[in-house]
Parts: structure tokens; sequence; C-alpha cells
């Protein structure tokens, strides 16, 4: 394949020469030349790969100075990369704070983040199975509906959805924090067009087999569709382990705070404490990192099934 | 006949079944408070006194004479900067990355870290880095001059009026350069048709005419999507980094729309303006959606 691409015009068309068509074949192969191009293109590559991944590597190297170091400014440039002194004892610290419950908000991040992802997953691929593949009246009417609401601003529906929250008494729940990010009309659009493009066969043999809708949906549609609900499952986390408005507004309580509330919250109570500031930080990205790392394939599978087909 | 119609309706009592979580919530949490929204919107509703009065298009009015909300729109405007500059990284790097040389999928994994570690982390990263004395960008800038020979002081970034947008501007093109426009780009650049280039080469095309008479008008549409979908996200960002960076400071110069209903709603309890001021919003996102239906089917082609 690649082969093939080196090839000039003429070479894999032959014809042309036969014909005696009178053009002088212009691409040459200039070896010096590419070499020239492609180291080019790899230093600026490369240039701008370091200035992307330098602020993460500063970030880690602040986590591990003593606080006195971070706001010494320091002749020596490479003294500025490297903590003089590795101490892990700022991470230890983060997990200890008496005033600041970290450990607390990482686990309300992990719940709150966990119950959303399960619920939007599930019941996404619930409706968007029934506008996939049931009939039912008014379903292209309601399905408008849900792409229509697609494009509101999040914050329109906030306002009341807050002042419902409170004449319900959710306010400082973990419920205020969970259900309204459980249903997610992006995620039914999503699975809805990945659902149409698998093959309808096998549901009609299992139809004939006398299978019912949820024996289809449970042992057809699941298992075929793991790589969409993979890519909703990641974004959905990621998107909820970030989310800082919604979980600002509605809890008051250090201890039900999440864990972007609860690292804004440390910084303005240990405004300058940069160590600890950022060990917090390194502890928050970690997951995503992970969860990244892992799942790549995934973000280029969302962001084509979505994107491009919008 | 008979057992067709019983189909039938089985069929219709699954979907509602498999329907009806997620339309329960879609009613509670979407539409319906889509429709308070708008009628919270003609209210004057403070929610520590607890009044609530009719005030017809009052709220609206009040807005258009508001000179806070005309430039906290005008501080979005200007933040949106960042779209350009970042589509245009974006390009340059999906060339380059389409190149087909090797570690081509390292490069893309480093570049796209940014854009996935967005939220509270990198935006307080970001307020190190920027920081005046000790700040990662100063002390780069103090090193060169100590390199060149000059004495190089670099803004107070945060903290003057006149730097708090550029500061965030780089922030948003590093977060953005090697994200999801880049990695759209590179399969726009992999549909191009390889004929074309090869039309173009036996033309005598170079490569900066290759690029402008072959890839530009190719991967338009992918640049018409990403300019609308920009434009989308552009006017309803900016809340997380300005409140964990600068406060919505210096003198307001970083707060967005998007802050100014958090702050009326949440932290003022004027939820009548906040909701009058959502629709606004939502009226500027609903006319470009518009371009976008417009300019679709026309001119716009995917395959």
């Amino acid at each position: 394949m690649s082969g093939m691409k080196q090839k000039s015009y003429i070479a894999r068309n032959p014809a042309l020469l036969k014909k005696g068509t009178p053009f002088i074949e212009v691409k040459l192969n200039y070896p010096l030349k590419r070499l020239f191009q492609r180291s080019f293109i790899y230093v600026a590559l490369l240039i701008g790969a370091v200035s992307m991944i330098a602020p993460f590597l500063w970030m880690l190297s602040t986590s591990l100075k003593n606080p006195n170091d971070v706001l010494a400014f320091d002749k020596v440039w490479w003294k500025e990369w490297l903590p003089m002194s590795f101490v892990w004892q700022n991470y230890v610290k983060v997990w200890q704070m008496k005033t600041v419950p970290f450990a607390m908000f990482y686990l309300n991040s992990l719940f709150v983040s966990i119950c959303i992802t399960v619920g939007q997953v599930a019941t996404s691929a619930m409706a968007a199975y029934a506008f996939a593949r049931l009939s039912f009246p008014g379903r292209d009417k309601l399905f408008f509906g849900y792409l229509a609401t697609m494009m509101i601003p999040g914050t329109v529906t906030m306002i009341p959805v807050f002042i419902l929250l409170r004449h319900l008494g959710w306010i400082d729940t973990y419920k205020a924090l969970i259900l309204p990010g459980i249903f997610s009309a992006y995620g039914t659009f999503m699975l809805r067009q990945f659902f149409l493009t698998l093959p309808k066969d096998l549901e009609d043999a299992a139809k004939i087999d006398g299978c019912n809708y949820f024996r289809i949906f449970w042992h057809i549609i699941i298992p075929l569709s793991k790589p969409a609900l993979a890519t909703l499952t990641t974004f959905t986390f990621m998107g909820s382990w970030t989310t800082l408005m919604w979980p600002l507004i509605v809890v008051n309580t250090h201890t039900k705070y999440t864990l972007p509330v609860g690292l804004a919250y440390l910084q303005g109570v240990h405004n300058t404490d940069w160590t600890l500031l950022m060990a917090g930080s390194m502890m928050m990205i970690l997951p995503i990192l992970v969860v990244f790392l892992f799942n790549q394939r995934f973000f280029v599978e969302g962001i084509k099934l979505t994107g491009i087909k919008g | 006949m008979f057992n067709r119609m019983k189909d039938k309706t089985k069929e219709k009592i699954a979907a509602y079944i498999f329907l009806a979580p997620n339309l329960a919530g879609f009613l509670v949490f979407t539409s319906l408070p889509v429709l308070a929204s708008l009628v919270l919107s003609f209210l004057q509703m403070d929610l520590l006194s607890g009044d609530c009065k009719f005030l017809g298009l009052g709220n609206y009015f009040n807005l258009m004479k508001d000179p806070y909300f005309l430039k906290y729109c005008w501080n979005t405007v200007y933040l949106m900067l960042s779209i350009p500059l970042s589509m245009a990284g974006s390009l340059l790097l999906a060339i380059a990355l389409n190149q087909k040389l090797k570690g081509t999928v390292i490069f893309r994994t480093v570049y796209f870290l940014p854009t996935i570690c967005s939220g509270v982390a990198i935006f307080m990263l970001w307020r190190l880095i920027y920081n005046a004395n000790s700040g990662l960008l100063n002390i780069m800038i103090a090193q060169m001059g100590n390199f060149l020979g000059l004495k190089l002081v670099g803004p107070n970034w945060l903290t003057d009026e006149a730097w708090a947008k550029p500061a965030f501007i780089i922030m948003s093109v590093w977060q953005g350069i090697g994200g999801y426009n880049m990695i759209l780009y590179l399969a726009a650049l992999q549909g191009v048709p390889r004929e074309l280039y090869d039309a173009a080469e036996v033309d005598g095309a170079n490569s900066w005419q290759k690029f402008w008479n072959v890839t530009w008008p190719q991967i338009s549409p992918t640049t018409f999507f990403i300019v609308i979908m920009s434009l989308i996200g552009g006017f309803q960002a900016g809340f997380d980094q300005a409140y964990i960076m600068t406060g919505g400071g210096p003198n307001g110069s970083t707060t967005t729309i998007i802050y100014y209903i958090y702050n009326n709603a949440f932290e003022w309890y004027r939820m009548g303006y906040a909701a009058a001021i959502s629709w606004v919003l939502f009226l500027i996102i609903f006319m470009i959606t518009l371009l976008k239906w417009r300019f679709y089917g026309r001119n716009i082609h995917y395959s």
C-alpha cells in the first residue's frame, strides 16, 4: 500500500507512456530533499511535543519540591525542572490534611462519576434501542425533540433544575449530584447512530426463534455494541470526573465535595502552598491519564462517530 | 392478522419500557426546565428574599442596557481569538502527522494529553505557570534574557488587565491544538483522493499550490464544521478557568457570559435575570446552528 503511494503517476499508469503522451515525468525522487523535509518535520513535531509535555513535567517536579523551593527563583535553569529533593511527603500530606478532607473528595468523585456513567450508559442504550429498532407512534417527533435539546446550553436548564431540587430539599445531597447527570440526549443520539449501523439479520433470526425484545437487546445488541458503549462510558466518566460548575452549585458541605470543587476549596485554604496544590492536581489527573492511555482508540472512534456525521 | 396486531402491540409496549427511564429524566431535567427557564426569564425572582413578580420583557431590556453584560459579551468574543489560532495549529499538526512518519501514534497521544487532562487540575497548574514571580513562563522569559544578555521581565499575566486575556488564549491554544480538531483534520486529510494530487502534479503544481487548490477546498467541510462547533463551544466557555485562575478578574476582564450567568443565579440569586441571559446565549447559539443547517448539504459533502 505504501509502496503504491511512492510510485509516480506515470509508473502507475503505464498506458500513458504507450500512447506516447507528450509530457515529461516531473516527479523525481530526491532522497536528499526528502531527508531534509522529514527531519524538519520531526524537529518541529518534537519541539511541539516538548511544549505539550513541559507543563506536566513541571507540575510533577513542583509537586515533589520543598515548599520553600517553589517560590525561589533559581538561576541555574535545569534546577527549575528537577526537584532538588524528592519530597514524597507532599503526597502523603495531601491525603492527611485536617482541614481539607481530600480522601473524601476522591471517594465522592469516584462514587458520583461511576453512578452517572453506569446510569447514563444504561438509560441511553435502552432509549437508543427503542429509537433505532422499535416502531411506536410519535417516535420520530420524540427523537427530533431529543436532537433539538442538544443545542440548548446547559445553563438554560441549570437554573430551573436547581430551583426544583431546592423545592424537593435535595440540595447538598448525592442525589442532586448524580440524578441530573444521568439522562443524556447526547448519549442516546450517539448510541442510536451506532445501533442503526448494526446488521439486522441476527435480530430477525432471533425473533423467529421466539426471542423477545429484552433478550435481543441484552444478548445481541449489547455485545455487538461494545466499542460504542466503551466510547460513551469513557466520555461520560471523564466528563463527570472533571465537571466543576454543577457540584459547585448543589453541594455546600465539604464532606460532599467532588474532587474539582474540593481542589478549588483546597486552593482557597492553602492558597500559596503550591507543592500541595500540585500534588492534589496530579492525583486528579492520574485516573484520567490511565483511562485515556488504555482507551485511546475509543476517543478516536467517538470523535469520528459523532463528529463527522454530526 | 390477529397475530400481527399482537406483535405490533408487543413492540409498542417494549418500546415504551425501553424509553421510560430516559424519557422520564429527559422530561424532568431537560425539556420541562427549558420551558420553566423561559417563564423565569420574564420574572423577577429573588431566591433569598422570595420576591417574585412578573416583568414581561423587563429582564431583556435591562440586559441590553447592562454595561457589565456587554463587557462580558466582548470578553467572550475576544477569548475566541484562540479558535483561529488553535485551528491553524491543528491543521499544521495534522498535515505533519499525515506524512506517514514513524512514531505518529506517539506524537498524537502526546499532543492529545492537554485536551484530555482539562479541568480544575490543569487550570491550577496554569495559574502557577502564569505566576508573576515564580511561574514557569516568567522564569523562562528571564532565563532567555540571561542567555541573550538582556534583562527580560515577564508581565503579571493574571493580575494585569492587559495580559489576562492573552494568557487565557495561550492556554486555550495549548489545550486545543492537538485535540478533537486535529483528529478531525487528520481524518479529512486521509480522505482526500490521491488522484487529485497526482493530477495537480501532472499540471506542475508545487506543494503550496497543491495545498491551496487541492487540500484546502477538499477539507473545507471539516473546517466549516470545526468553526461552527468551536463557536458554539466558545460562547459557552470560560467558566472553569476563570473561576480557578482569576475569579473573573482583574476588573472583570476574564468574566465570560457563562460566568455572569453563574454569578447572577448562584451568587446573587437573581434567577430571573440569569435565565434571561441564558436565553440570550441560547439565541446566539441557535443562530449559529441555523448557519450550520443552511450550509449543510450545499457545497459541503461528506463521504
